[in-house]
């Protein structure tokens, strides 16, 4: 599949049920403006762009790009037109389908308010069943609650220098999301002696055995490749929700489950036996350094 | 004639240590003992084992493994969670009956001598065998919803606090009938203490 060579890709971002997140998180990129400069943008809700909302509902043009923010409703209109038709159409003629946030990949939080009928554009949570079935080979999941900003540069990025995007099985950029976001996590040295953060917001401890993080069970490079260039949730001290996966959002998110003291979910591709094994050892150590604030920890007496 | 392995002969050091130590006491057994009870020289006890703590050690983790084994079995097998209790009831009062040494030792030596365990044997290192099958069969037990949801230890410590304490009486000679006649009820004593309300 090949684009223009002549003029920029044409790029239209539509909406289905959404709060705007990934809209927003999109405008904080650090360098916004290059990479619009590549492109033409038909239509974006917060940027300047060269069509009118009402001429794009009216499906009488077409787009190199068309990216879907939001959770897919079959009964919601946009425009007095059923959004089913409108992404119908751009899905058919669109080169690249890209569905920005977890509630255009999977559903996410707006699949809430009507779970049988709402869902994302080919996976229901993690089942395959959307309304862009049919256009599944050229649809890239970029899930996140929002997308982070420099995730989704780089998608555009390498669309438009023609590269191929290798996928997971959810249709998610293996480059972008096969780490997980306890990879680069500043509080690792805290998991691996099993040393819990017993609220949150401290700047010391782990926060997967009491404040339910999801990081090590979670596919994002969000500890690799930073928010706003500085920081994630871990690093301030809030757990990681498990944005990106389809089971997303889970309830209590601040509260690991546990089934007598063992944590319900352990970490990706661990056997729950060898890591209770491990932790149980672990535990037996009392590092004094970790134990309390760090800035109160003398080396000398 | 055959040569008796490295490992064989180790393992019946492990046999006649846990039946001297669990009869006569930690500090009252020497290595001269254990050596003279295998058949032989002090000085090759010493290619096995480089000192009775060593062999101490050596020895919880032997008798850890073996009913971590045993409950890991038990673990995996498509019983309720009320049968599961019984089976690992019936499994440890048949190793109190049949190889008492290993429960005696556990009580009487692993527990009642911590100083010798101290360095190289403490929480859960000797031990890790037999405590991650426990935490695996109250974790499955609470996630199919048969166990309420505690505190580890809570559980834990009911469940062999009072196995133990029932052995301990069984070595005392102070319970009236067999220790087997006993499964039953002490089965579903535990189910009960621990069932999900």
């Amino acid at each position: 599949m090949h684009l223009n060579q002549d003029k920029k890709p044409t790029l239209i971002w539509f909406q289905g049920l959404t709060c705007n997140g990934n809209t927003h998180s999109f405008l904080n990129l650090s360098n916004l403006e290059q990479l619009l400069n590549k492109f033409e943008i038909l239509l974006h809700p917060s940027l300047t762009s060269t069509q009118s909302f009402h001429a794009i509902t009216k499906c009488k043009i077409s787009c190199d790009i068309f990216i879907f923010e939001g959770t897919y409703d079959p009964l919601m209109k946009r425009n007095g037109i059923l959004v089913s038709k409108i992404i119908e159409y751009y899905a058919l003629c669109a080169k690249h389908i890209l569905a920005v946030g977890s509630c255009a990949s999977f559903g996410g939080m707006f699949k809430a308010s009507a779970p049988q009928r709402n869902s994302g554009l080919i996976f229901n949570e993690n089942e395959k069943k959307g309304p862009l079935l049919k256009h599944q080979h050229k649809l890239i999941n970029l899930s996140g609650c929002p997308v982070h900003p420099e995730w989704l540069e780089y998608i555009l990025n390498m669309i438009a220098i023609k590269k191929e995007i290798k996928l997971d099985e959810l249709h998610r950029p293996i480059e972008l999301y096969s780490n997980l976001a306890h990879h680069g996590c500043i509080r690792n040295e805290y998991f691996e002696w099993k040393i819990d953060a017993n609220n949150f917001g401290e700047k010391e401890g782990c926060l997967y055995y009491k404040q339910g993080c999801r990081a090590p069970m979670t596919h994002s490079s969000c500890n690799k490749i930073l928010w706003n260039e500085v920081s994630s949730k871990t690093r301030v001290g809030t757990p990681c929700f498990g944005c990106t996966e389809p089971d997303f959002p889970r309830q209590n998110l601040f509260s690991t489950k546990t089934n007598m003291s063992i944590p319900e979910d352990v970490p990706l591709g661990i056997p729950k036996r060898s890591y209770l094994t491990i932790t149980g050892i672990v535990k037996t150590f009392h590092i004094k350094r970790l134990e309390g604030k760090l800035i109160d920890y003398k080396t000398t007496d | 004639m055959a040569r008796i392995t490295k490992e064989k002969r180790k393992t019946t050091i492990i046999s006649a240590a846990l039946k001297l130590f669990s009869q006569k006491g930690f500090y009252i057994t020497t290595i001269p003992d254990i050596a003279e009870k295998v058949g032989m020289s002090v000085g090759n006890f010493y290619n096995y084992f480089s000192s009775k703590d060593v062999l101490a050690k050596e020895l919880v983790i032997f008798i850890s493994e073996y009913l971590g084994k045993n409950i890991r079995k038990i673990n995996e097998s498509d019983l309720s969670t009320e049968e599961k209790i019984s089976e690992i009831v019936s499994m440890y009062f048949d190793i109190a009956k049949n190889k008492p040494e290993m429960i005696e030792y556990f009580l009487r030596v692993y527990l009642s001598n911590r100083e010798v365990f101290r360095d190289g044997c403490e929480g859960m290192i000797c031990v890790f065998p037999f405590v991650t099958e426990m935490m695996m069969f109250f974790n499955d037990g609470v996630e199919c919803g048969d166990l309420q949801d505690q505190d580890f230890f809570s559980a834990f410590g009911l469940f062999m606090g009072y196995l133990g304490g029932m052995v301990f009486l069984f070595g005392e000679k102070i319970l009236p009938q067999p220790l087997q006649e006993y499964e039953e009820s002490i089965s579903l004593n535990i189910y009960n203490a621990l069932k999900s309300r």
